[in-house]
């Protein structure tokens, strides 16, 4: 198993025809995962990359069973695009999109609450790479052949970063069970909590590395979460030490503005929750070796 | 982004919630017609610069005539104005705003901000206003009052009456005071704000309910729809360096230390700054130059990082993963083709075709130092600038 897609997950693309869209769709395709068309609205009927194009997520539902997406779309577009996938019963949808303002995305969270939780998708991003299960699917813009297939889960919110941290583990020979990037955003569809409640539950999953950044109250919920309801060990590397107070740091949502935001304050909050912290980000993969091997 | 305190003011009015009278001025012969304008027999001349902690810094001077007003808009004007939040470089004050002073009975603080945890709008308030909030809640936090906005259905009368309340407001100004609250709320919603802060909201001795000092920023994203708000912007406030990289697509911050740094991706940039400071180095900046990672990016970064007269040694670490390291390689090199870097630069490349990047480089006669991990990249980053300070 692996969490939120595996090979059986069948995709459309939102936003499949634009160039960004098209690009990540074949590089999925190339990688295994099984992507049943795209939406763009107003090329429905068309065939784009040898698929079939819908006008609308419900259109393409109705087709072709999909019960993944991810989003190409702008950001202007992006939260309308998010709810649209929501009413037409995806389950899972990844939002790549970088840019959407916080007020939306509230909105967008809003707008799911009206759905029973057996009804609800699950929004993950936006400003993410996305998901990847190893050797099984990837719904996501990252290079597929650094993540090795094994038993560690990996949620973190940078993209490059958790590239960084897979390509260690993969020369250390630890593999993942599956990578989620929740992206970098203030407001998100998935909090760390979210994705560690998941992998908990996961029999390939047996331990967690989550990576987290300076801003907002996620990483020490999730500690928190992790001390009082998993089994699993959690293994946090916390980025941005050299972060000055107050600024915003490349990704919208990287900025201390309270206590507990800074990565000293992190770190310092995660250990008391029992969280094995990796001291910098050069021994990520050698902190979860030793923490497999007891 | 942020914005100024008369233009917070401007669009507080236009809300409804009352202001003092006021004018701004660029001269002091300017200030001196304004605070006649604004009439009144005593004014409080205020440095406009992005900052709070004004007061502290010298920034705000108490006039008792006009005369007096043009001075202190001649002390002001054209100087940099260094408060604790502005670093040690400040910020240069270019207009002043003349306002009458009020009469103060009370001073409240009342804040909105984006609450990450519960995804609401917060409302705080506090009855120990002009102190930072940060202050009161170290000193004073018994008298901070939370109420939760849920963002769908906006603000309903009875939380800002109940914030009004327990301010222990006198009833005549109950209504007045809860217009205020909604009034703050409705400008942050409708115009995308991040923070609205009305520090000190002042009940005057003659029962006005005025905003006497106000700060607003505003959420980036979703300035493409807020023409009036983008327009507010004055990049004579921010740092060059940070406005020449966000009009290039760069996301750059300036940093104290020596290294500078040239990093794809956000995360990566904020790791391999703390690698640095854990080899012993401190970070001269944060510069992201986004997943791509495309030659003219790096040619914008060179030219960027390299004019920060600060840097002694240049550290560049890109994990390629679609846009591979070959191809990132080349733009490397046609970047150094284009510009000349004399310091030394550390190049650290990770990812996809990493071979065959490192091929290209060396074979490219660049004058560079090699590194394979993020380690050996901020370590010998940190040599290199050893080297320089024996010399």
């Amino acid at each position: 198993m692996s969490i939120l897609i595996d090979e059986n997950t069948k995709i459309i693309v939102q936003g499949f025809t634009g160039k960004i869209g098209s690009f990540h769709a074949q590089e999925m395709i190339d990688y295994g995962s099984k992507v049943v068309g795209g939406v763009t609205p107003g090329k429905g009927g068309s065939t784009h990359l040898g698929l079939p194009v819908f006008n609308t997520v419900k259109d393409a539902v109705k087709e072709t069973n999909a019960e993944a997406s991810i989003l190409f779309v702008p950001p202007s577009y992006a939260a309308d695009s998010a709810m649209e996938a929501a009413d037409a019963g995806i389950k899972v949808c990844v939002a790549i999109t970088d840019g959407i303002p916080s007020h939306d995305m509230i909105k967008v969270k809003r707008y799911m609450r009206r759905y029973a939780k057996s009804e609800k998708m699950t929004m993950i991003g936006p400003n993410c790479a996305g998901i990847i299960s190893p050797g099984k699917s990837m719904l996501g813009i990252m290079p597929g052949h650094i993540y090795k297939k094994g038993n560690v889960g990996i949620v973190g919110r940078s993209g490059t970063l958790g590239y960084e941290a897979a390509s260690q583990m993969k020369e250390l020979d630890i593999g993942v069970s599956t990578s989620v990037g929740i992206g970098g955003d203030p407001i998100n569809g998935s909090s760390f909590r979210d994705v560690l409640a998941r992998f908990e539950e996961d029999p390939d999953t047996d331990i967690i590395l989550m990576i987290g950044e300076i801003g907002g109250p996620q990483e020490v919920d999730a500690g928190k979460f992790a001390k009082e309801n998993m089994k699993k060990p959690v293994v946090a590397y916390i980025a941005g030490l050299t972060a000055p107070k107050g600024r915003v740091m490349g990704h919208a949502g990287a900025i201390v503005s309270a206590y507990g935001e800074s990565a000293v304050e992190k770190v310092e909050l995660l250990k008391e929750s029992g969280v094995t912290i990796s001291k910098n980000p050069s021994v990520i993969g050698d902190t979860i070796k030793s923490v497999l091997n007891g | 982004m942020d914005i100024h305190e008369y233009q917070a003011k401007k669009i507080l009015s236009d809300f409804g919630i009352g202001i003092p009278r006021g004018g701004i001025a660029y001269s002091p012969e300017n200030a001196e017609y304004k605070a006649k304008e604004v009439g009144g027999s005593r004014w409080v001349v205020k440095a406009q610069v992005h900052s709070g902690a004004r007061g502290k810094a010298g920034g705000i001077i108490v006039c008792n005539d006009a005369l007096e007003v043009a001075r202190a808009a001649d002390k002001l004007l054209g100087k940099k104005l260094v408060t604790n939040q502005t670093g040690p470089s400040g910020k240069i004050i270019n207009r002043v705003y003349i306002e009458e002073a009020s009469d103060i009975e009370r001073e409240l603080y009342l804040g909105l901000v984006f609450d990450r945890g519960s995804e609401c709008i917060m409302v705080v308030a506090s009855t120990e206003g002009g102190m930072s909030v940060e202050e009161i809640s170290n000193k004073k936090p018994e008298t901070i009052i939370r109420s939760k906005i849920e963002a769908a259905v906006g603000i309903q009368e009875f939380q800002a009456r109940e914030i009004a309340f327990n301010l222990g407001i006198e009833t005549d100004l109950i209504s007045r005071t809860a217009e205020v609250i909604e009034g703050c709320y409705r400008a942050f919603s409708e115009l995308d704000a991040t923070m609205v802060e009305v520090n000190p909201l002042v009940i005057t001795k003659d029962k006005h309910v005025l905003a006497l000092d106000c700060k607003m920023s505003f959420d980036n994203n979703a300035l493409f729809r807020r023409n009036d708000v983008a327009e507010l912007r004055d990049k004579s406030q921010e740092n060059p360096s940070e406005v020449y990289a966000s009009d290039r697509g760069l996301n750059y911050v300036g940093l104290e230390g020596n290294i500078g740094n040239i990093i794809n991706g956000a995360g990566l940039a904020m790791a391999s700054m703390d690698m640095i400071k854990s080899a012993g180095g401190e970070p001269a900046n944060f510069l992201d130059i986004g997943g791509g990672a495309t030659p003219e990016k790096i040619v914008k970064a060179f030219k960027l990082v390299s004019s920060d007269e600060k840097v002694k040694v240049i550290l560049v670490n890109i994990f390629a993963g679609i846009n591979r390291c070959d191809w990132v390689a080349e733009g490397i090199v046609q970047a150094l083709e284009t510009i000349k870097i004399s310091i030394p630069l550390v190049i650290r490349l990770a990812g996809t075709n990493v071979e065959k990047g490192n091929k290209i480089l060396k074979e490219s006669g660049i004058d560079y130092i090699e590194a394979h991990s993020l380690k050996e990249a901020a370590t010998k980053a940190v040599e290199e600038l050893k080297k320089i300070e024996i010399k």
